[in-house]
């Protein structure tokens, strides 16, 4: 399985069509304790680069663009109903819905894991 | 924009890891590594510092103080007793309100020759600059710019504080007194502004880093940052001046008639008292209410009201996520048809209309040491 990430913090990871979609670990720290999150209906299309989802701290909410376009095929109610999850294990336990990819080369403008993490260094 | 200012512990709460952010023009710590949910949290259950040394401290002398802050405030401030603290509001000429303040008239002042005022960090210079121009000429203004102010915040905060000053174990809410505390002269409020008890002390401001230190190394107490401090006064119904109070908001729609004297209620001599005394008989367009979304997603500051009916009647002034309620809680202004508690709304959150309703403040309970 391989997983990309977006300049919006955004990871997403990809196994044959589908693609499990969540917000960076770096996101998650940045956000402080997630108090509320509000995920796609299922069936519903999205679109690359467009808002998918809301997550929101103690102080700000914030939208979280799908990197991929396509068909919402699951939520994660789990995170729905204990919003802690995304700080715990944002990069695993706390993913956010799944797409079913309508377009693979949405992938090909993604970051792989290092790029990723140079990117958020040298954006301090 | 200019360079934010830094208070006396800027240094400190980098040193603490405190996120950075700027409020009122300074450089402010909106959290600490601990987190905002935590930090709101720890000090409902034990004890939180603050540094609110942004905040514009100051003293008002002369002869008949107390006659001319009533020139500006709707307060009854002549009656305020030696030791005695007091909410009041700067006022304009229509009764909207400038600022909202603290007036203090201090032990010992048995002449009331002076008055010490707490007012907000992002309009201190107006309020100074309002306060002088009225009142310059009459009275001695000094700002207290060399003092930090830290607040001590949380049902713990009377045992912590008793360590380091025993004589105000026994001050209550809304008293102040100036003491010795680590050997410095300070003063120190019983008051605060997260429903809590707590003290706000005033320190010298070469001294107030050490003095932070040794109350942050008592185990019970846990730097907070601004970010708690909005959620914990949210949840205690106060206001936040810029946000749920501005120059267009008179204290009747803001639901703070009781900042309004008795007295100066049958005087009529404040200002905009024409304005504010005929909302007092007749009612005003809009009220500050308590709202509770009943769904999950907090509503937010500028989150469009509507009735059940679908029209548009206000709007979220202050909303949020309350740690202690577990559940988002909001302020904004509505019709008074709409505002007893109970009244169904709904809220505009991302183009969807969801469920609401008026609901009574505080929504967690005050605490205050009242003796």
């Amino acid at each position: 399985m391989t997983v990309y990430f977006t300049d919006q913090h955004e990871w997403v990871s990809v196994d044959g069509d589908i693609a499990t979609v969540g917000i960076t670990t770096h996101a998650a720290e940045q956000l402080g304790d997630v108090v509320f999150v509000e995920l796609p209906a299922i069936g519903k299309v999205v679109a690359a680069r467009k808002e998918a989802a809301v997550v929101e701290s103690v102080k700000a909410a914030s939208d979280v663009y799908t990197p991929v376009s396509g068909e919402v095929v699951e939520a994660n109610d789990a995170v729905a109903g204990e919003p802690a999850k995304v700080n715990e294990d944002p990069e695993g336990a706390g993913w956010f819905f799944k797409v079913k990819l309508s377009n693979h080369e949405d992938l090909a403008n993604l970051m792989d894991k290092a790029a990723y993490d140079a990117f958020v260094a040298s954006n301090g | 924009m200019a360079e934010p200012k830094k208070t006396q512990l800027n240094a400190l709460h980098r040193e603490l890891g405190g996120k950075m952010v700027e409020f009122g023009g300074y450089d402010m710590p909106v959290q600490f590594p601990t987190g905002v949910l935590k930090e709101h949290l720890h000090t409902r259950a034990a004890c939180g510092l603050f540094d609110v040394s942004h905040m514009g401290q100051g003293a008002l002398m002369g002869d008949g103080v107390a006659g001319a802050l009533e020139e500006l405030v709707p307060g009854a401030i002549q009656e305020l007793k030696p030791g005695q603290t007091r909410y009041t509001l700067l006022l304009n000429d229509k009764g909207g309100i400038r600022d909202d303040l603290m007036a203090t008239r201090p032990l010992g002042d048995d002449a009331f020759r002076t008055l010490f005022l707490v007012v907000n960090a992002g309009t201190k210079d107006a309020d100074f600059a309002h306060i002088t121009a009225h009142l310059g000429g009459r009275y001695e203004i000094n700002r207290f710019e060399d003092r930090a102010l830290l607040a001590l915040q949380g049902p713990q905060a009377a045992a912590v504080f008793a360590r380091h000053c025993p004589e105000a174990a026994t001050m209550k809410f809304m008293t102040a007194a100036k003491l010795k505390v680590m050997g410095l002269d300070c003063y120190v409020w019983r008051s605060g502004y997260t429903g809590e008890d707590g003290y706000e002390i005033s320190v010298p401001g070469d001294a107030a880093e050490d003095f932070a230190r040794k109350l942050l190394a008592e185990p019970e107490v846990l730097p907070i940052g601004l970010g708690a401090r909005d959620s914990l006064r949210l949840e205690a119904g106060l206001c936040l001046y810029g946000h749920d109070l501005d120059e267009t908001t008179t204290p009747v729609e803001a639901a703070l008639t009781w900042a309004i004297g008795k007295r100066r209620k049958m005087e009529k001599n404040f200002p905009g008292a024409d304005i504010i005394m005929n909302q007092l008989f007749d009612g005003a367009t809009r009220k500050r209410v308590g709202i509770l979304p009943l769904e999950k997603a907090p509503a937010r500051e500028g989150t469009q009201i509507r009735s059940e009916a679908g029209e548009t009647i206000g709007i979220i002034t202050s909303g949020g996520f309350g740690p202690t309620v577990n559940a988002p809680i909001a302020m904004g202004y509505v019709p008074p048809a709409f505002a007893e508690d109970g009244t169904p709304l709904q809220l505009v959150i991302r183009g969807q209309a969801r469920p609401a309703r008026v609901a009574p403040m505080p929504f967690a309970s005050h605490r205050y040491y009242r003796g």
